[in-house]
């Protein structure tokens, strides 16, 4: 208690000092222009939130002077005392004028009065604007500001706007503080600021220099990451389109093409669950999660009537599998064309998947790739468990190794077959919930994965997950790192024409089936 | 893989075909002659129906070319559009060529679409195509190159079935986005057109017209020569028994990637040749003519004829692009379910395909 009360008393001539400096300076506001403009340069290097109001009312001529003197002020209906905050009766008050001189000081006083308004966005934008005036005077107020500043961003923002400001002051030992501060951070202005002044400052070249390096090193590790968080996000979108034809290609030997149209149909999916739930309230923000069941419903179902209607008459015959399921694929994709409309549709992302977020060292990584890299393993994961650790996929497993043992054990392989081709489908139709959140849905959405996937399963190894996770990831981050290179396009046609050289060198695979089942 | 093939056709069926090929041979040269018949005339044939079979018998060649690899090699390429597209374009650089200081921007050697872009000079690969004998060697080597270089890689490694398939259409599908690039130096996504001559003569004229509808049939008749012989020589048989049991025909001692190897390339040298006849037809060539589509839509030609007949490869490639070319205009939504159906019904119930129908008819009178 007594404590409290020592420091009441350390702190009450301070707080008195602000409290008479701040309204010393508001009469000044009153006077001729010459007084204003002083007054309103005193109350911008006061740094006090109250003055912001104040000086905005006299910008906008809502300022108001009584013959007595005292400063009114008026918001909308309401006038008020400025001094005191006590409403106050408006007769007789003039409304104060101002000169261009006077407007020009107020907005400056303004402008470094935001660097303490109560609103982060309004701060970081002062902070921004105070980086690019780069003027020795901002150095206090800066320092003033961040004595005061708890948010972490603005911080970064204040602390880069101070080096910059201390770039362009006279004093050495200023710039060298700067010249630290600004080698600290791994930002692009940072460095050209530095950059820039590598020019004027001779004798300060080699800490330059070094700072340089500094920021330079941290960048590149910075591109790095995000190199690798693009390619393993183009990786996740590959899995996904790849692990429902590593089941149905590389568990069950049967090559189907039209397995991007089941991924088009799970995006379709997502779209007629979007506008069926938009209306129904409490449902509607849940449209997406609760797609990925629905998408996974509708392939399966297709699958399965593709499997028990045509695939079946094909065993043993995969090249008219192949050329079968073109077809079918084909008239799945016009069908959707003729029944939807041949424009992209318009599938809306739930507000947890937008935006960015940004992770240490600067890496900015979207919301909507995080999540669908964190799906895809998921769905991954599940593939696995049900394949491993169910009573459907032991029967799988049985049928795949030897189809007529498993069946004299009594599986109805038929109904095994049907069952494995509805799961790899409705895996494709999930993949089509995620990529409605980064592509276009259209017709032919399907079409551009195809190929891709097909080329996942194959680098990884057919009939293996784990291959085909690796190869997805391995396709992805490969593809990302040679795109600064070579272009999109060029890079495509690289990893497509490294993969042809690869199978040269494993013609299964990187994960190849050993034993008996390698020999079909 | 393996398809029961009949033993060699009873030699009154074989004289049956063969009198039927040539009465739609010449049934098919008569066409430029009657379009010459006075409009009024009762057999008068309209210019459009000239220039769509022109084109049906360059597709008729790619047809054949495949039925070669697949039919008798067991090579099921889902990659030859891009054979025929770079014959294509080999024949396109030659035309663009010949354009000289007549394009748009009226520059002397380069084409409009190089200096639109700023090129300066011809790049080197440009080199030579004013020459037709040069560009007519490029149609068929640059597709035969290709050939030899993606089927030495896959047949060495035993690459065989889907994987050899899928293969190729990754092929066809590297090509075409390599091709809709603008630095690549072909035109990007407009490719080639706005041909003025060819060996001097103008096209567009109903002589031209004549002249590469002769030439489209002189080498459909060529190649099917050809491939009629080259299946009944020793090496034919050879290619057979590799496509029936690969790994029999290599223990009994031959060389199965260089058998597969020359017949996929003498399959591309044929594709590339239809393609460069196919160009001047249409007036034009893009990047569109390596899609992944177009190669399977020629795969379906040959199973909708039969295939490992050659015969029908042909007459796959006329009926399915007759009902195209109707069907497009009749009921353009419907085009897509009935190529879809037709690989349905034909993989389903018709694993021979036309021929096979054919057969199973005459069996039946004749028991």
């Amino acid at each position: 208690m007594r404590l409290l009360l020592v420091l009441l008393l350390l702190l009450a001539p301070l707080t008195g000092r602000a409290q008479d400096a701040f309204s010393d300076a508001l009469p000044g506001l009153g006077g001729g222009f010459a007084q204003q403009a002083e007054a309103a340069d005193r109350l911008g290097a006061l740094g006090d939130p109250r003055a912001v109001p104040i000086l905005r009312a006299l910008s906008d001529g809502r300022l108001l002077k009584r013959p007595d003197g005292t400063l009114l002020i008026r918001e909308g209906d309401r006038v008020t005392e400025v001094a005191t905050g006590a409403a106050a009766d408006p007769a007789g008050a003039e409304p104060l004028r101002i000169n261009n001189r006077v407007r020009q000081a107020l907005r400056g006083a303004l402008g470094r009065l935001s660097l303490v308004s109560p609103d982060p966005a309004e701060r970081l934008a002062a902070a921004e604007a105070v980086f690019r005036s780069r003027s020795v005077e901002n150095i206090p107020l800066l320092e003033a500001a961040l004595a005061r500043e708890s948010l972490g961003r603005v911080r970064e923002r204040l602390e880069l706007a101070l080096a910059a400001s201390r770039m362009a002051s006279p004093d050495e030992a200023a710039k060298r503080a700067g010249i630290a501060a600004l080698g600290e951070t791994s930002s692009a202005e940072a460095r050209g600021i530095l950059l820039e002044a590598r020019a004027t400052n001779p004798a300060l070249a080699g800490e330059i220099d070094a700072a340089i390096a500094s920021i330079d090193r941290r960048l590149t590790i910075r591109r790095a990451f995000e190199t690798l968080f693009q390619g393993l996000s183009l990786g996740s979108v590959l899995l996904l389109a790849a692990l429902g034809l590593a089941v149905t290609f590389g568990v069950m030997g049967v090559i189907n093409m039209a397995h991007g149209e089941f991924v088009m149909l799970g995006a379709y999916t997502t779209f007629v669950m979007q506008e069926a739930l938009r209306d129904i309230p409490g449902l509607a923000s849940w449209s997406l999660p609760l797609s990925v069941p629905a998408a996974f419903l509708v392939a399966a179902a297709c699958g399965a009537a593709l499997e028990r209607g045509l695939i079946r008459h094909l065993y043993g015959r995969p090249l008219e599998t192949l050329l079968l399921t073109f077809g079918v694929g084909m008239m799945i994709q016009q069908a959707v064309r003729l029944g939807f409309g041949a424009q992209n549709r318009e599938v809306s992302s739930p507000p947890w998947m937008q935006g960015t977020l940004e992770l240490p060292l600067g890496v900015m990584v979207t919301q909507n790739r995080l999540w669908i890299l964190v799906f895809s393993l998921a769905v991954l994961a599940l593939t696995v468990a049900a394949i491993r650790f169910t009573r459907f996929g032991l029967e799988m497993r049985a049928v795949t190794q030897n189809r007529r043992i498993a069946s004299a054990m009594g599986i109805r392989t038929g109904r095994v077959d049907a069952l494995t081709f509805a799961f790899g489908s409705g895996i494709a139709g999930i993949a089509g919930v995620a990529l409605s959140q980064i592509d276009n849905v259209s017709p032919n959405l399907g079409t551009g994965y195809i190929i891709d996937s097909f080329m996942v399963v194959v680098f990884g190894g057919v009939g293996s997950l784990a291959g085909t996770l690796v190869g997805a990831m391995t396709l992805g981050v490969v593809n990302k790192m040679l795109e600064p290179f070579a272009g999109v396009v060029l890079a495509k046609v690289f990893v497509l024409v490294a993969i042809m050289v690869f199978i040269q060198r494993r013609p299964r695979g990187l994960f190849a089936l050993k034993g008996r089942a390698a020999e079909q | 893989m393996s398809i029961a093939l009949t033993a060699p056709p009873p030699s009154r069926m074989r004289l049956g075909i063969r009198t039927g090929l040539i009465i739609a041979v010449l049934l098919l040269a008569a066409l430029p002659i009657l379009n010459l018949l006075p409009r009024d005339s009762a057999f008068h044939v309209s210019d459009f129906i000239v220039s769509v079979t022109g084109k049906w018998i360059c597709y008729a060649v790619l047809a054949l070319s495949l039925d070669l690899a697949w039919g008798y090699a067991g090579i099921l390429s889902l990659g030859h559009g891009a054979f025929f597209a770079l014959g294509g374009y080999a024949m396109g650089m030659h035309l663009m060529r010949l354009i000289g200081p007549r394009g748009a921007y009226g520059h002397p050697v380069l084409p409009d679409f190089m200096v639109f872009l700023g090129y300066t000079e011809l790049p080197w690969f440009w080199h030579g195509f004013q020459s037709f004998p040069y560009a007519m060697l490029m149609v068929m080597l640059v597709p035969g190159a290709l050939a030899l270089v993606v089927g030495f890689l896959a047949f060495r490694s035993r690459i065989t079935g889907v994987y050899l398939s899928i293969l190729t259409q990754a092929m066809t599908y590297a090509l075409m986005l390599a091709f809709f690039r603008n630095d690549m130096g072909f035109g990007g996504n407009n490719g080639f057109t706005d041909f003025k001559e060819l060996l001097g003569m103008p096209l567009g004229t109903p002589s031209a017209r004549a002249v590469l509808f002769y030439a489209s049939l002189v080498l459909l008749v060529g190649s099917m020569l050809l491939c009629a012989a080259l299946t009944r020589t020793k090496y034919g048989r050879v290619l057979t028994a590799i496509r029936d049991a690969e790994s029999r025909a290599r223990f009994l001692g031959y060389d199965t990637t260089r058998h597969k190897l020359f017949a996929f390339v003498l399959s591309a040298m044929l594709a590339g040749l239809a393609g460069a006849l196919y160009v001047p037809q249409v007036g034009i060539i893009n990047p569109g003519e390596f899609s992944p589509g177009n190669s399977i839509e020629a795969v379906i030609w040959v199973a909708v004829g039969g295939r490992g007949t050659l015969v029908g490869a042909l007459l796959g490639a006329f009926s399915v692009n007759a009902l195209k070319t109707w069907l497009t205009s009749a009921a353009p939504d419907l085009w897509l379910f009935a190529l879809g159906g037709l690989f349905v019904a034909v993989t389903l119930f018709l694993p021979r395909g036309l021929i096979g129908l054919f057969d199973r008819v005459k069996k039946g009178r004749g028991a």
